[in-house]
C-alpha cells in the first residue's frame, strides 16, 4: 500500500537544490562550513555530566512515576450518566430506561431510522450474505460491493464526483483534515467546531487561526492579517495552503453557519473549504443535502463536505465527498481509511437503505422541520433558561441564563433536570464535554434533539414536562443555592 | 543491566554460532542482517539452556534472513529506474507528447496547489502500475474462500472497470484468524435477534444515552476473557488507540514506541502531547538503554523527572509477523517503573492456548500489562476495539476518554457478534469449538510456514505467528506475484514501499482456522509455481530446525 509520509516534501527540497544557480550553492556550502566550525568550537557548552552506573541505579530506584490514571470516584457524573441510564432495547423514538419508557429527545436520530423495520430487514439480509466483520482494510480485500454502492449513492445524492467512506464518524473529519493540511499550512477554524474537527486540526500540525464563532468580521480581520503576512513572503505564501474549517449546523450551539458570506471570503482570499455537515446532512435543504442546498450554494464550490452517518442515517461511519481529484487523494493518505478495517457490510447496507428511504420520502424532512419549529416555539419562555439554536436545527441547547461561577454547580442543576424529566417520561441529556480538552468549552446545557417521528401531541407533552421540570428545579435552586445535591439524590 | 546481562546474552549467541559450525544470519530485532547488539532468539533451543529467567525462549523462534546483496542492489536499481522513467514521462506529459490522464484540480487559479508534488508523482508513475493489486472488491463474506470481482483496465491502469464476472479464490488475505467471518450457525441467529431488537445504530455517545445493556455485557465479558478487572469497548480499533491514548499520558510524559508500531498508535501518541522516542523493533537493549537514559536524565532542557513513561508495543506485528518479546519487556517495565501499552490487534484470539493473545502465549499474568488493547476486527470477525486493565484505569477512561464522550457507541449487532464469538472461544457455548479453532490455526500456521521454508522462500517472523510475510523485494515483481496468484485461485496481499522499507517489498499471507490441509497444500503449490516463475526463492539459509520436528496430523 502506498501511504506517503509528509517527509516527502524532501523531494521538493531536492528539486529546489537542483535548480539553484552554482554561485548560490557555493555560498551556501561555505556558510555551512562556517556554521559547523562555530558549532564544534563552542566552549561554553556545558560539559555533559557522566553518571556512574551506581548513581544511575540510585536514580532508577528513586524515580517515582505518577499513577497511570487518576482515581475517579464512583459517583463521578460521567460514570453516573452511563450506569444510571443504561438503556435496554433500541434507542428509538422511545427508550426504555430502567424499565420506564420515555419519549426520546436526547439522541441524534433525526429521521427516526432506529427501529425501522425495512432497514433492519436489509441489514439482516446483508448479515446472512456477508457475515458481520469485513476482516480487512479497504486496500486488503475489505472493499465489498456494498461499500462501493454506498459510495456511489452518496456521491450521486450529494451531486459530487466522488465520495469516500470511513468506518467511524469521529475519525472521518479527524483523518480528512490532515490528509491535505500539513505543517506550515493554515487552518481558519471556527471556535465552535466539534471535537473531532479540533483533533483533526491538531493532528495536521498546521497553524490554526481561530475566529469567533460565526463572526465573519473577525474572520475577515484574520484573513487580512494573513494577506499582509503573505505580501512579506510571497514565495512562502504561494505554497501555503489555507482552509476554512466550519460546520453546517454547529453541534455545540445549534446554529447555522453563514455559508454565503464564507463563500465570498473564500473567493476573495483564495481559501479552500472543509465543511462538516454531521448535524445538517439529512436535515437541511429540500432533499436533505445539507447547508449547501439550504443556501442554494453550488456544492462544486465547496472543496470537501464531510458528514457522519451516525446521526440522521442512524448507522455507523462517515463520508467525505467532493471532486475525484480531491477525494481520491484520501484513499492513499486518509489515516483512518487506510489503516483500519472497513465498515461492517451490514452497517453500510443499513446506511444505504436509510438514504434510499430519505430520498423516496422527502416529506420526512418537512415533518422534521415542522417539529423543530414546534419545539422552538414551545420552549421559548422558560424563565431562567436561554434557548440556543436556529429554529431549523434539530439540536437545541437549553442553557441557564444566569450561569453560576462554578460550572459544576450548573451541571448539577442540569442533571437534576434530566433526572426529573426521565422520571416523568421524557429522556433528555446534558451535552457532554471534556472540560480540559475543548478549545472553547461551551456553557453547560441540556441538548434537546428533535425527531421527525414525534407527533405533535408527543412534542407538546414533552415540552410541558421539560418546562415544568426546569421551573421546579430552578425555583428550588434559587431558594437554596447549593442545596442542589440533596434534591438530586431525592430524585434518583 | 546493560553490562552484566547483555554480555552473557551476546556471548550465548556467539557460542551458538560456533557449535553450529555455520554462520547465522537470522538476526532478531532487525533485518538486513544488521546486528544491533542483540542477537538473542535466533535459535531458541540453545539459548534457552543458558537463560535463567524462564523457559519462554525454548519456544521462541523468529527469522529475519538477510537480504541477499545482489537482490538489494537490483531492487534499488529497479526503483531508480522507475523514478527516472517517471520523470521522463512526466516531462513528455508536460509537453503534451504523452496524454496525461491523471486528474487535476479545475479552476483554482490563485490557490496554492492542494497536493504535494511528490505524492502525485508517486501515485501517477509508480502506484498506478500495480493499482489492481489493492482495493480488490469482493462480493461475499471474507471466509476461507471469497468472490473477487474481476476488474480490467483499458488504459494502463488509469481506470479500472468491473467486468461483472467474479472469481472464487482462496482467501489468504483477510484477518479472519479464527474463521468467524463466516459463521451463520454459531452466531448468525443471535446477531439477527439483536438487530431486530436494537436496530443497527445508536445515534448517541455512551454518556448521552447511547449506553445499552449489551454494551455493559460486552465490557464485562471482555474483562472476564482477558482476566483483567475491567474493560471498555470502542466501535473502531483505530479509534481505540487514537482516542484513548491522550487520556493516559500528556505533556511531561515520555512514550517509548517500537519503530514498527501501527499508524493508529503513532497518531494516538502524537495527540497526547508527550515526547515520543522510538526504539528499534523488538530490540530490548535499545529499549533498556532509552529507558535508563530517560529515568536518569529526565526531561530535556529542564531535567525534571518524567511524570510517566509509557512503553507502547504490539503483540504480533502485522507486516513482520514478529512477536513482542513480552517477558523481557515486562521485566524492563517493572525495573524502570514504566507503564506498558500492549496492542493485541493481531494476536488476541489468534495466539495463546486459550486465545487470549500474546500474554497467554507467553504464560504471563495479565496484570503485568497495564493497558491491554486489542481489536475485534480480526479474530472475532466483527469491528471495534477494547482497552482492558485495572478498575481504576477503566473508570478513568469511561469518564474521561474521547471515545466515551464524543463519538457514537458500538453498533448492537456488532456487539452481539463479539459476545457470541468470545463466548465460543471461552468455551461457554459450544464447549469444544473454540479450542478446536485455536488448535487448527496453530497447526495451519506451523504447516504453512514449514512448507514455505522448505520451498526456499524467505519468510519473516515468529514460527507461531499467523501473519506470514514472504519477501519479494523487487518492485516489479510485487504486482506480478499478486496477479499470478489470483489467476491461479489464491487471494493474497502484497505491500511495498512506503508501507515497508524500500527494498523489502513482500507478500503477506494471513492464515485462518477455516483453512483446511487441502487448501494449504493447494496454496503452497500455487506459491511454489509462481515462485518458480518469478524466481523469488531467495533463501540461502538452511531450513530452520523446528520444521524437522514431526507435526502431528491436522486436528480437523
Ligand atoms: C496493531 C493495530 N492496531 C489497530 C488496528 C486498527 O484496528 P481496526 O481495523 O479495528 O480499526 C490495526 C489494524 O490494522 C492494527 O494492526
Amino acid at each position: 500500500m502506498a501511504i506517503i509520509p509528509a517527509t516527502w516534501d524532501m523531494y521538493d527540497l531536492i528539486q529546489g537544490f537542483l535548480q539553484a544557480p552554482a554561485y548560490h550553492l557555493i555560498f551556501e556550502a561555505l556558510l555551512m562550513v562556517l556554521i559547523a566550525k562555530l558549532f564544534f568550537s563552542k566552549s561554553y557548552k556545558p560539559e555533559k555530566i557522566r553518571l556512574s552506573e551506581k548513581e544511575k541505579e540510585v536514580l532508577v530506584k528513586e524515580w517515582k512515576p505518577e499513577p497511570l490514571a487518576p482515581d475517579v470516584p464512583d459517583d463521578h457524573p460521567a460514570l453516573q450518566a452511563m450506569e444510571k441510564y443504561c438503556v435496554d432495547g433500541a434507542v428509538g423514538k422511545t427508550v426504555n430506561i430502567n424499565g420506564k419508557d420515555c419519549i426520546n429527545m436526547a439522541t441524534l436520530d433525526f429521521l427516526g431510522f432506529i427501529g425501522n423495520k425495512e432497514i433492519e430487514e436489509e441489514a439482516i439480509k446483508a448479515l446472512n450474505k456477508y457475515g458481520v466483520g469485513s476482516c480487512g482494510p479497504r486496500g486488503f480485500y475489505g472493499t465489498m460491493d456494498v461499500h462501493l454502492d454506498l459510495e456511489d449513492r452518496l456521491a450521486q445524492f450529494m451531486q459530487t464526483e466522488e465520495a469516500i467512506l470511513y468506518s467511524y464518524g469521529f475519525v472521518t473529519i479527524a483523518s480528512a483534515i490532515p490528509a491535505y493540511s500539513k505543517r506550515g499550512d493554515i487552518l481558519f477554524a471556527d471556535e465552535g467546531i466539534g471535537f473531532a474537527a479540533q483533533k483533526g486540526c491538531v493532528a495536521s500540525r498546521s497553524t490554526v487561526k481561530w475566529f469567533r464563532h460565526n463572526d465573519m468580521e473577525h474572520l475577515e480581520e484574520l484573513l487580512k492579517e494573513q494577506e499582509v503576512e503573505d505580501k512579506k513572503n510571497p514565495k512562502k505564501a504561494k505554497v501555503t495552503r489555507k482552509f476554512f474549517v466550519i460546520e453546517g449546523i454547529y453541534a455545540n450551539y445549534g446554529d447555522i453557519c453563514p455559508l454565503p458570506a464564507i463563500m465570498e471570503l473564500k473567493r476573495k482570499y483564495k481559501v479552500r473549504i472543509f465543511l462538516e455537515e454531521s448535524m445538517s446532512f439529512g436535515v437541511l435543504g429540500a432533499t436533505g443535502r445539507g447547508v449547501t442546498e439550504h443556501f442554494g450554494v453550488s456544492i462544486d464550490d465547496v472543496e470537501m463536505v464531510v458528514a457522519s452517518l451516525e446521526n440522521s442515517m442512524a448507522s455507523i461511519g462517515g463520508f467525505c465527498c467532493g471532486t475525484k481529484f480531491i477525494i481520491d487523494h484520501q484513499r492513499l493518505s486518509g489515516m483512518g481509511y487506510c489503516f483500519s478495517a472497513s465498515q461492517p457490510p451490514m452497517v453500510a447496507v443499513a446506511a444505504s437503505k436509510a438514504m434510499e428511504l430519505m430520498q423516496n420520502n422527502p416529506v420526512m424532512l418537512v415533518k422534521l422541520r415542522e417539529n423543530c419549529e414546534r419545539v422552538h416555539k414551545a420552549i421559548k419562555d422558560i424563565e431562567g433558561v436561554e434557548v440556543r439554536g436556529s429554529p431549523l436545527s434539530p439540536v437545541i441547547h437549553l442553557q441557564l441564563s444566569e450561569p453560576a461561577a462554578d460550572r459544576d454547580l450548573d451541571m448539577k442543576t442540569l442533571l437534576m433536570v434530566q433526572d426529573k424529566a426521565i422520571s416523568q417520561g421524557v429522556a433528555i441529556t446534558p451535552a457532554r464535554y471534556l472540560d480540559n480538552e475543548e478549545h472553547l468549552l461551551p456553557q453547560p446545557s441540556i441538548r434537546l434533539s428533535v425527531s421527525s417521528q414525534l407527533s405533535e401531541e408527543e412534542i407538546d407533552k414533552s415540552m410541558d414536562i421539560i418546562k415544568a421540570v426546569f421551573r421546579s428545579v430552578l425555583s428550588g435552586n434559587t431558594a437554596g443555592h447549593g442545596g442542589g445535591g440533596d434534591s438530586a439524590e431525592a430524585h434518583s | 543491566m546493560a553490562t552484566g546481562r547483555g554480555e552473557t546474552r551476546t556471548s550465548t549467541v556467539e557460542n551458538t554460532k560456533m557449535s553450529n559450525g555455520q554462520p547465522r544470519n537470522y538476526t532478531n530485532g532487525h533485518k538486513n542482517g544488521h546486528t544491533n547488539g542483540y542477537k538473542n532468539g535466533t535459535n531458541g533451543k540453545t539459548n534457552g539452556k543458558s537463560e535463567k529467567g524462564g523457559r519462554w525462549q525454548d519456544d521462541f523462534e523468529e527469522y529475519f534472513e538477510e537480504t541477499p546483496y545482489h537482490i538489494a542492489i537490483l531492487t534499488y536499481l529497479g526503483y531508480a529506474l522507475m523514478v527516472f522513467i517517471g520523470h521522463v514521462r512526466d516531462f513528455l506529459r508536460y509537453y503534451g507528447i504523452e496524454q496525461d490522464k491523471s486528474c487535476t484540480e479545475s479552476n483554482q487559479e490563485g490557490f496554492s496547489p492542494l497536493l504535494v508534488s511528490w505524492e502525485s508523482f508517486y501515485t501517477r508513475n509508480m502506484y498506478r502500475h500495480a493499482r489492481d493489486c489493492w482495493n480488490r472488491p469482493i462480493c461475499s463474506a471474507p471466509g476461507s474462500t471469497f468472490d473477487v470481482m474481476e476488474r480490467v483496465s483499458h488504459d494502463h491502469n488509469w481506470n479500472l472497470e468491473m467486468t461483472g464476472k467474479t472469481l472464487k479464490v482462496m482467501n489468504f488475505g483477510s484477518y479472519n484468524y479464527l474463521g468467524f467471518a463466516e459463521n451463520k450457525e454459531l452466531c448468525g441467529r443471535d446477531v439477527q435477534r439483536v438487530t431486530e431488537k436494537y436496530g443497527v445504530g445508536t445515534c448517541a455517545s455512551r454518556q448521552e444515552l447511547g449506553y445499552l445493556d449489551i454494551h455493559r455485557e460486552l465490557d464485562s465479558l471482555v474483562a472476564d476473557f482477558l482476566g483483567t478487572e475491567a474493560a471498555i469497548t470502542v466501535p473502531m480499533g483505530f479509534a481505540t488507540n487514537s482516542m484513548n491514548m491522550p487520556a493516559l499520558v500528556s505533556k511531561g510524559c515520555l512514550i517509548l514506541s517500537d519503530e514498527l508500531n501501527h499508524a493508529s498508535l503513532i497518531l494516538g501518541s502524537r495527540l497526547t502531547g508527550a515526547l515520543i522516542r522510538v526504539y528499534k523493533h523488538n530490540d530490548m537493549k535499545d529499549l533498556e538503554h532509552k529507558l535508563r537514559d530517560a529515568v536518569c536524565e529526565g526531561q530535556p532542557r529542564t531535567h525534571r523527572p518524567w511524570k510517566k513513561i509509557l512503553i507502547v508495543v504490539e503483540g504480533v506485528y502485522s507486516m513482520e509477523g514478529s512477536l513482542a518479546r513480552l517477558p523481557e519487556i515486562v521485566s524492563l517495565k517493572k525495573k524502570y517503573k514504566a507503564y506498558l501499552y500492549l496492542d493485541e490487534a493481531h494476536s488476541v484470539g489468534a495466539m495463546g492456548p486459550h486465545g487470549r493473545g500474546v500474554v497467554d502465549h507467553f504464560g504471563l499474568d495479565p496484570h503485568d500489562v497495564d493497558i491491554m488493547m486489542g481489536t475485534f476486527t480480526k479474530s472475532f470477525g466483527a469491528c471495534g476495539g477494547y482497552i482492558a486493565g485495572s478498575k481504576r484505569l477503566i473508570r478513568h477512561l469511561r469518564a474521561n476518554s474521547h471515545s466515551a464522550i464524543y463519538s457514537c457507541s458500538m453498533s448492537p449487532p456488532v456487539t452481539q457478534q463479539i459476545i457470541s464469538t468470545m463466548s465460543c472461544i471461552m468455551g461457554r457455548t459450544n464447549p469444544q469449538e473454540g479450542r478446536r479453532r485455536i488448535q487448527q490455526l496453530k497447526w495451519n500456521t506451523r504447516y504453512f510456514r514449514k512448507g514455505l521454508h522448505e520451498r526456499g522462500f524467505i519468510i519473516y517472523g515468529n514460527k507461531d505467528s499467523p501473519v506470514v510475510p514472504l519477501l519479494i523485494y523487487m518492485p516489479s515483481k510485487i504486482a506480478l506475484f499478486s496477479r499470478e496468484c489470483l489467476k491461479r485461485g489464491l487471494g493474497t496481499v502484497v505491500a511495498g514501499f512506503p508501507a515497508t522499507p524500500i527494498i523489502e517489498a513482500r507478500a503477506r499471507f494471513c492464515l485462518s482456522a477455516s483453512h483446511n490441509k487441502e487448501m494449504l497444500d493447494k496454496a503452497l503449490d500455487i506459491v511454489e509455481e509462481v515462485g518458480e516463475l518469478l524466481q523469488i526463492k531467495y533463501s540461502r539459509q538452511p531450513v530452520p530446525r523446528w520444521t524437522s520436528e514431526a507435526l502431528e496430523p491436522s486436528p480437523e
